[in-house]
């Protein structure tokens, strides 16, 4: 194979363009700045500077999400690398491919307390899905690569590569494909045709059947497949906060999202079911509640990539390990040999579940105060934008609102921080969103409280050119930690006032903020306004826009199933529990 | 409390180790000893590790190992097919009253010893856990100054090698 003399720092760079890279988000310092030298020159990797690496991590995460492509950020030693701590985690919990690169101090200085020196390879050990310490040029391309396989097969997830400073300066020979040396990872894909065939004949046999769908279809990109599949048998469905869009909304079949702030069809269609057809979730305790009353009248198919997800929160009749696409198509085909011309009868199920959609509709009343409710913001930014947008959000009520009332057409147009609940998540990572896919419109959906923690990164957008929307639901407080302390703390209100709002300081004003990072702000107060801020920001494609909501803060996110309480326990409004009639 | 011998081929790469010990921690499952050493095979550790567990089921534990990429393959070995061993070093407090009898009982448990001077022995004693317990019951008595014990290691019965399949 003909081999070039490069350095260890030209090796990265170049086996990042080998792999099909087109972008990485980052930030120098000392020890990868041997990296920084070649991609200068890189005709085929765009560096997008960030503000802040967490920003850069958010930002790999969602141009991942946003695309199915791998993320790659990069950082470099000590304080550099620990900034990315947050959002290797988040790439974690949600299973975003990401690929973090950051400089380590030179290999003779490893152990020394050198300056910026930082066990990143230590500390990010139980959140990555493998990590990489190198210290010889030459394991460069081998190690670039593998890192590539881990984050983006099987299930996906973030794979940390650090690398020291000699080991970028020194010379090696580069050739291309390299040896990727992982005879312990082997993912499995496709499934035990037996518990294939097993899962058709109970979903054959069962008369309340609901298809639990996580976030994994998407993932696997297996939206079209499920659509297939749900039509084929018409049972309910419902799709988790990481799920939302893998199925349309408007879909009649669909109940919405289940959960701790699911829709009452949801929630209580899970509660009820005789089976659970579980595809790329994983009984998230959002999702469940107390799992000891969770869907105790229900069998369980559980399909997923990650066997160690099967059984590990409840048991499952049928454990299927493979990747949704596969298995959803196989499932399909199953079901259709087994079914032939006949149709399975769910009518009885289907008048239970369409008495709870005519009674507990989604919805919400408006304030008492005559303030703007944030929902009926959200609610026009999801009309108004349509169903090739992307969504990004933060943590908390406004993220909430966001799954709830704006209806989701496709996959990669929901990205948001699931399991991990980062707060700081929206802007970079619509930042990321935006590059992945510049011809869609991309909103971050944020709170007055998440937008001050990576909103710098306002500034990354304005000068490189990333016009993402901002809308700032800002009821100048941390709204889902006051909501519990109206409902659980007696209404004191501990520390959650953060004077951004009306009536207030308004520290920081957001719409000088905006303007200041070469945005255009825009303040909204009347619900009569609302529409017209938003056609001006979607028009406005020359710079990012700031839209400041000034909201309610008295609004609350309903239903509602308080934490670690039986989901037979949902409260569709405040002291509003739905009535079941007798033991139904 | 159910106890379990696993046992483990690795990659021997750094942090190995660390990786599966601080699984263990992460997901509250209790290692009750931990051994780990080269194989027949190059670049390939084999871990013995006898994990207690109280409640979880041990398929959680191999599945959730089974994810670190480092680690190759995982086996339990059942008390009836396999044989485990620890190894074990102690010194002992002697005098030329005692000596005879802590020989004695050297003797009894086919231990050897390894170090002696005017005041104490030192012993070495490998068998199962139960051997070695009941032997540091026999020289309490005399006073044990210093006791210091390997985890189990442990092995199937039979032909067959952990190895074979794994290993291209």
């Amino acid at each position: 194979m003909a081999t070039e003399t490069l350095t260890g720092a030209q090796g990265i760079i170049r086996s990042l363009e080998m792999l099909g890279i087109d972008t990485v988000f980052g930030l120098p310092g000392g020890a990868i700045l041997p990296t920084y030298d070649p991609l200068m020159d890189s005709q085929k990797i765009r560096h997008i500077l960030v503000r802040h690496e967490q920003g850069a991590g958010h930002a790999a995460e969602g141009y991942a999400a946003a695309s199915g492509k791998l993320g790659v950020c990069i950082a470099t030693s000590g304080p550099g690398a620990t900034n990315l701590v947050t959002p290797i985690m988040d790439a974690m919990m949600d299973s975003v491919p990401l690929m973090a690169i950051t400089g380590q101090v030179n290999s003779h200085a490893i152990g020394t307390d050198a300056f910026q020196e930082a066990d990143i390879v230590g500390i990010t050990m139980p959140i990555t899905k493998h990590s990489f310490l190198v210290t010889k040029a030459e394991d460069i391309p081998g190690v670039v690569a593998a890192a590539y396989e881990l984050a983006t097969t099987g299930r996906p997830g973030p794979v940390l590569v650090d690398v020291a400073k000699d080991a970028q300066n020194a010379k090696f020979e580069f050739s291309w494909p390299p040896k990727i040396d992982l005879p312990g990872y082997k993912p499995v894909t496709d499934p035990h045709g037996k518990q294939v065939q097993a899962a058709a004949e109970m979903i054959l046999a069962s008369e309340k059947p609901i298809l639990y769908v996580g976030g994994g279809v998407i993932r696997a990109g297996a939206h079209k497949e499920l659509l297939k599949l749900a039509e084929l048998i018409g049972a309910p469905l419902t799709t988790t906060l990481m799920a939302r869009g893998a199925f349309p909304d408007s879909h009649p079949q669909h109940l919405g999202m289940p959960g701790m702030h699911g829709t009452v069809p949801a929630v209580t269609g899970l509660q009820k079911a005789d089976l659970l057809i579980t595809l790329g979730a994983r009984f998230d305790d959002r999702v469940t509640g107390d799992i000891k009353s969770f869907a105790k009248g229900a069998k369980v198919i559980h399909v997923d990539i990650d066997p160690a997800e099967i059984g590990k929160v409840r048991h499952a009749d049928v454990p299927i390990v493979g990747d949704a696409k596969v298995v959803i198509g196989m499932l399909y085909d199953e079901l259709k040999k087994q079914l032939g011309n006949k149709k399975p009868d769910y009518s009885a199920w289907w008048d239970f579940i369409n008495g709870l959609l005519e009674k507990y509709p989604l919805g919400y009343n408006d304030l008492d105060d005559g303030k703007l409710a944030p929902q009926y913001v959200i609610e026009r930014i999801g009309e108004l934008s349509g169903p090739e947008a992307i969504f990004t959000a933060g943590v908390g009520q406004h993220q909430m609102w966001a799954a709830q009332f704006i209806s989701y057409e496709r996959p990669n147009s929901w990205l948001n921080s699931g399991g991990a609940g980062t707060m700081g998540y929206a802007v970079p990572a619509a930042m990321g969103a935006k590059v992945a896919q510049p011809e869609r419109l991309v909103w971050a959906i944020d709170g007055d409280g998440c937008f001050q923690m990576t909103n710098q990164e306002l500034a990354t957008c304005a000068i490189n050119n990333i016009p993402i929307k901002v809308a700032i639901i800002n009821n100048s407080s941390l709204g889902m930690v006051r909501q519990w302390q109206t409902l659980f703390y007696n209404e004191r209100y501990s520390n959650t006032d953060l004077h951004t709002g009306t009536d207030t300081v308004m520290i920081p004003d957001f719409v000088k903020m905006a303007d200041s990072y070469g945005c255009l702000g825009i303040r909204v107060e009347k619900p009569e306004d609302v529409d017209a801020a938003i056609k001006l920001a979607m028009e406005t494609n020359d710079r990012p826009v700031v839209v400041d909501f000034i909201v309610g803060r008295d609004a609350m996110v309903w239903p509602m199933v308080p934490a670690g309480v039986s989901n037979d326990a949902v409260q569709y409004a405040r002291d509003a529990a739905p009535i079941w009639d007798g033991d139904e | 409390m159910t106890q379990h011998v696993l046992s483990l081929l690795v990659e021997d790469k750094p942090g190995i180790l660390t990786r599966v010990a601080a699984l263990f921690a992460r997901r509250g499952y209790n290692i009750q000893s931990l051994a780990v050493g080269t194989t027949e095979v190059e670049g390939v550790s084999r871990m013995t590790v006898v994990v207690s567990l109280d409640g979880q089921p041990l398929e959680q534990v191999t599945k959730q190992l089974n994810k670190l990429v480092n680690v190759l393959k995982i086996v339990e070995l059942e008390n009836d097919n396999a044989v485990a061993r620890d190894h074990m070093l102690v010194k002992v407090r002697t005098d030329a009253s005692t000596r005879s009898q802590v020989l004695e009982a050297v003797t009894l448990f086919r231990a050897r010893v390894i170090d002696v001077v005017s005041d104490s022995v030192v012993i070495e004693v490998t068998g199962d856990s139960a051997k070695c317990q009941a032997f540091i019951k026999v020289l309490e008595p005399f006073g044990i100054k210093e006791l210091v014990q390997s985890g189990a290691i442990a092995i199937s019965r039979g032909s067959k090698s952990m190895s074979e399949k794994v290993l291209r």
